[in-house]
């Protein structure tokens, strides 16, 4: 395989890693980097000493045309870590035992939510006909999302998996994976999952591939994974109909770094597709992009546990230790070449870029330092998380984060407190805009023609920018035909443009939607899912920046701007935001001696007002039987309350209203 | 832990320097005999706990009575009264007041047992008020005048509501009518001193019939009215009929509006309002409550009784506030076995009774007297405390509070929202304690450093 065939994925290429370190706890389960799972349940030294005996594999009787590099993709839920459970019993990689449950998802999220966050690697032995193959396995995240993850994966690989529920049909990641793969130009299978159950209906699943895909129905593999049946036609058709890589053991040697982890004990541990050539222990190696020259101290294939050999070789994927010391020396998209035979570098990938962005700040100020530690180290190997330093003067010292999507989000959020059990106020996300100058003075002040704006302070003025650009994004969305309607006037209403509406079958329409990202960073997903009563599903690939009529919204309270909730809106959705932020403030901010005016404000223009009476009368009555205890102890904790209090002019508000005004709604 | 810890010795400090001052000027001599004073006298609270049946809006403690234990109820009473006023070492009980519960379940007798022991432990002056809350039932108007006899000399009478349909919804045992009755007998017993409840902000009033009612009211009762908002408590039947939506009451707009309304009517009548909810003519105020609202000492008898008083007794010198026993089986078996039934008791720091003096004196119309408040903060004045605070200057400047050569109080219109005002003040107050405690300790420092004995 050449990477010039990967090439246009490069764009969305990205770099992405979820936290894999707290090697140091090794009771913590969920947390702790997934290749050490079966190691972790022994002493480390026996670990270590077994891997003598695993060294006799000679990877030297696999060459390319005994190799095949393969993923597996598909939607949430439709069983992809199944038939990876099935594929690793099947091939001996590990026992067949009923606790096999999504073997290569680690972490806590991972399994509770049925996503796969990090793409793994796991090589299988498997005879065919006499002859012994390597089966590379590259288990890959199912969202778009983890695009970038998906993509690393399939560069590394010539054919995909592509598996489809029997019941549900195809789904709006099945599209989106799908065609990750297409212009990779990967051998694809479809394979079609959980025949066993009762409303499968494996001929519909059929024609939609036929329909959507182009893919002769004859060419799908109908299995159930979680019972076994047929998959063994699924490693027959691995070795038949996905070509092997294309790398010859007499070229000098030439890896490319397509994912590394972080080991503290051990450094850095890269996961490399060899491409030319062979590698063994001991060999001086040059990495590409920093020119540093390291040896070789360990190599070898994941089982997907570490399973070291002297070895390896042209058109096999494994991973490789060689004392590099910080994440940064392994480069994703690196190439690796040996240090007497420097190779043309491969043409790498392009680093992530976050797409939708929330402060975060600590419950209480006392835990910021927690709450720091905790951030950093989630986002030690994951260079995708941008993190800025930020600060409120309602929600005091905090970050504002990068992430890139929605999904990403969560799962950091979710892994923030479920893994380091850390509580956080999470703002409602906004998106990247960008502002073009107008005069070449400007763009030679700010050294750019284009800013991007993060945060709405720095907003620039419309007189100085010629004009303003919005991130957006291509939606897909599927849905039952009699959805049609109410999805198509909720996309309306989101500033969506219409791109293409097909039926994959008769009931099932597929519609392809131009967003404005910021249109569905917060609601979108849940709404469309309750207006579909559950059954449209939804995904999105960025698209591009386009021009947009934004404007800069400041929310007053008597007439005082209230900074922490000035925000970059649509000029056509500032008079509902505007007004939908008032109401959430009227509701959260006390009543007071004096009336409030809440406001929502273009310029000097208000577009929005709600007001707050003025309280008449607050006296409680009757002190009963001299019992003033519980009185005191509500007007100390007003007191105490007081103190925290945010005060714009002279209006108080409360930290809770901030709270409820930025904070993400509740699902 | 820390600032209790100096409030501690603040207390221990002032106490110092009192003394210390003591020798030189006259006037401090003064206030430390006032101080004294305070803690030599008390009034005394007397709580009944139980009804013939459950008000649908009441959460306080109370408990329907299964069976007759007047007997055994009326001797530990007796006990506790005993026991507190020993406790306590005052010399003269300045007040008491039957509450409950409802008290007029009591056998007079019960009355004149506890009147009885109080005389024996403490001075009880004739003059003294005796109040008693009376259900305004038959019953408990046939009474009336042997509780009179009993030594009682002021009646509160729970009327509520004129509207029968009102009272109903209450969960009210009397009629309107039974309650007119029983405040003409009242009166005819305790002329000018007869007081009587009403509630306002009942689910399905409006301003017009609250001003209506407060009109036919003003036509019978005698010279002292309070008048309290409905609240809901969460527990009772009417909060859970409002949550439910079968019943509703008032917005918040609406209940400011009967009050206001209710204060001004109250006034054209010679009604003075002499606190939040309650009004006086011909200077029929309620000296129990008084007390309350000045900060002085009160001991609390009976289950779930509240006292803030010096346990003299123990040896103890700072005030404490004391709850008893709620349940009334289980305070009965205390009091059985130890002479009281006291369940809680916390020792309040200087800056707690500050508070405690503040929250309760503020909410009388004619506020803190730059006096009251030396008795208990010589060393830190009212204008020293309130005077330097821009919140408070807000306050001042909008007319609602008033901080002059008589002291600090509320206006007319502030008195309204006290509640909102309170906190700033409470605010202030520990800010400024606070900075006072830490001089002290700096120039207490500095003394002993200097002066090595």
């Amino acid at each position: 395989m050449s990477l010039s065939l990967v090439s246009p994925l490069l764009r969305r290429v990205l770099q992405f890693k979820m936290c894999r370190r707290k090697m140091q706890s090794w009771n913590n389960m969920s947390c702790t980097l997934w290749r050490h799972r079966w190691m972790k349940r022994m002493p480390v030294f026996k670990a270590m000493s077994t891997h003598t005996d695993k060294e006799n594999i000679d990877l030297s009787k696999f060459p390319a045309h005994r190799i095949r590099n393969f993923c597996i993709i598909a939607h949430i839920d439709h069983g992809k870590s199944t038939l990876a459970d099935r594929l690793l019993e099947m091939t001996g990689a590990i026992a067949k035992t009923e606790k096999n449950k999504q073997v290569l998802d680690k972490l806590q999220v991972e399994r509770e939510r049925g996503i796969t966050v990090k793409a793994q690697t796991a090589s299988l032995f498997y005879s065919h006909q006499g002859e012994q193959y390597l089966l590379n396995l590259i288990d890959t995240p199912g969202h778009v999302d983890f695009s970038y993850e998906v993509s690393r994966s399939i560069s590394a690989c010539q054919g995909v998996l592509l598996i489809v529920d029997a019941n549900q049909g195809i789904q709006a990641q099945t599209v989106a994976n799908f065609y990750l793969a297409f212009e990779a130009q990967l051998a694809i299978i479809p394979v079609i999952n959980k025949i066993d159950l009762k409303n499968a209906d494996p001929e519909r699943v059929e024609s939609q591939i036929e329909k959507v895909f182009d893919i002769p129905r004859e060419e799908c593999i109908r299995i159930s994974a979680k019972l076994g049946t047929n998959v063994e036609n699924i490693l027959q058709a691995v070795v038949n109909r996905i070509p092997p890589p294309v790398a010859s053991i007499d070229d000098p040697f030439k890896a490319l770094v397509f994912d590394s982890n972080f080991d503290h004990y051990r450094g850095v541990v890269a996961n490399i597709a060899v491409f030319g050539g062979r590698v063994k222990k001991g060999d001086r190696i040059v990495s590409a992009y920093l020119g540093k020259t390291y040896e070789v101290n360990e190599l070898g294939l994941l089982r997907p546990d570490e399973h070291p050999t002297q070895k390896l070789f042209a058109g096999q994927v494994g991973y490789i230790i060689a004392g590099m010391k910080d994440v940064k020396e392994a480069q994703i998209g690196d190439t690796l070449y040996l240090q007497e035979q420097p190779v043309e570098a491969l043409p790498g990938f392009k680093p992530a870029k976050a797409m939708v962005f929330a402060g975060m700040y600590p419950m209480d100020q006392s835990e910021y330092q927690g709450l720091r530690s905790a951030i950093e180290r989630l986002t030690l190997n994951d260079s995708s998380v941008t993190v800025q330093r930020d600060s409120s003067l309602a929600l005091g010292a905090g970050w504002r984060l990068g992430f890139l999507g929605l999904l990403h989000m969560e799962v950091f959020n979710q892994r923030l407190e479920q893994e380091y059990n850390a509580s956080v106020i999470v703002t409602a996300p906004t998106v990247p805009y960008k502002a073009v100058f107008s005069s070449a003075k400007l763009i030679k002040e700010h050294g750019s023609e284009e800013i991007t704006i993060v945060n709405p302070a720095h907003f620039p003025d419309r007189s100085v920018v010629s004009e303003y650009l919005e991130p957006m994004v291509l939606g897909t969305i599927l849905a039952p035909d009699s959805y049609t309607g109410k999805i198509m006037s909720l996309c309306l209403n989101r500033r969506a443009v219409q791109k293409n509406m097909v039926y994959i079958d008769d009931q099932r329409v597929m519609m392809k939607y131009l967003f404005p990202l910021n249109e569905i960073v917060v609601d979108f997903y849940d709404l469309l899912k309750s207006l579909s009563s559950g059954y449209a599903s939804f995904d999105y690939e960025n698209a591009g920046y386009q021009a947009a009529d934004l404007i800069k919204m400041d929310i007053l309270l008597n007439g005082r701007r209230v900074e922490e909730l000035t925000m970059i809106v649509h000029r056509d959705s500032a008079y509902s935001t505007g007004k939908a932020m008032c109401e959430r403030l009227k509701d959260s901010i006390p009543r007071q001696m004096f009336e409030i005016a809440v406001q929502a404000a273009i310029g000097s223009k208000v577009i929005a007002r709600e007001t707050i009476k003025a309280f008449r009368k607050n006296v409680l009555a009757k002190c009963y039987g001299g019992d003033i205890t519980r009185k005191m102890k509500l007007l100390k904790k007003q007191a105490e309350g007081k103190k925290k209090m945010r005060l714009i002019g002279s209006v108080e508000v409360p930290k809770d209203a901030f709270i409820n005004v930025l904070k993400r709604k509740d699902k | 832990m820390i600032r209790h810890a100096c409030l501690t010795v603040r207390r221990v400090l002032s106490v110092g320097l009192r003394c210390f001052s003591h020798v030189s000027t006259g006037e401090i001599i003064e206030d430390e005999f006032e101080w004294t004073h305070l803690s030599r006298q008390a009034s005394l609270y007397v709580h009944w706990p139980y009804c013939l049946r459950r008000c649908s809006y009441c959460n306080f403690n109370k408990y329907i009575s299964r069976q007759s234990n007047e007997h055994i109820m009326t001797e530990c009473l007796q006990k506790e009264t005993e026991s507190l006023l020993q406790l306590s070492q005052v010399s003269s009980i300045t007040s008491v007041f039957f509450g409950g519960g409802t008290p007029s379940l009591a056998h007079p007798s019960t009355i004149a047992a506890v009147l009885e022991t109080v005389s024996r432990q403490a001075n009880l002056s004739d003059q003294a008020e005796v109040t008693l809350e009376v259900n305004p039932t038959p019953v408990g108007m046939s009474k009336l005048e042997d509780y009179c006899r009993a030594g009682v000399n002021r009646f509160s009478i729970g009327v509520q509501s004129l509207q029968d349909e009102d009272l109903n919804i209450l969960g009210r045992d009397h009629s309107s009518h039974q309650a007119l009755q029983t405040i003409e007998e009242a009166r005819r017993l305790c002329p000018g001193r007869v007081s009587v409840d009403v509630m306002f902000g009942r689910p399905k009033q409006s301003v017009e019939s609250w001003e209506d009612e407060l009109s036919e009211l003003l036509r019978v009762c005698d010279d002292h009215v309070s008048l309290y908002q409905l609240t809901l408590e969460r527990g009772t039947q009417l909060f859970k009929q409002v949550q439910g939506g079968q019943v509703t009451v008032p917005a918040e707009d609406v209940t400011a509006e009967m009050y206001q309304c209710a204060r001004r009517t109250l006034d054209q009548h010679g009604f003075l309002q002499y606190e939040v909810s309650n009004f006086a003519r011909h200077n029929a105020v309620s000296h129990h409550n008084m007390s309350y609202w000045k900060g002085r000492q009160y001991i609390g008898v009976g289950p779930g009784a509240h006292g803030r008083f010096v346990p003299l007794g123990d040896g103890g010198v700072t005030r404490e506030a004391r709850t008893q026993t709620l349940e009334p089986d289980v305070w009965i078996r205390e009091v059985q076995q130890r002479g009281h039934g006291t369940r809680r008791k916390i020792q309040l720091s200087h800056l707690e009774l500050l508070e405690e003096v503040l929250v309760m004196g503020m909410r009388m119309s004619e506020g803190i007297s730059h006096k009251h408040w030396e008795l208990f903060s010589p060393q830190l004045g009212l204008c020293e405390v309130f005077g330097t605070s821009t919140e408070v200057q807000e306050l001042l400047q909008s007319g609602r509070l008033i901080l002059d050569d008589r002291g600090l109080r509320c206006s007319w219109d502030g008195l309204a929202l006290l509640d909102s005002m309170l906190p700033a003040l409470l605010v202030e107050l520990e800010r400024q304690i606070c900075q006072q405690l830490q001089k002290d300790c700096h120039v207490d420092a500095k003394k002993k450093t200097s002066n090595p004995r």
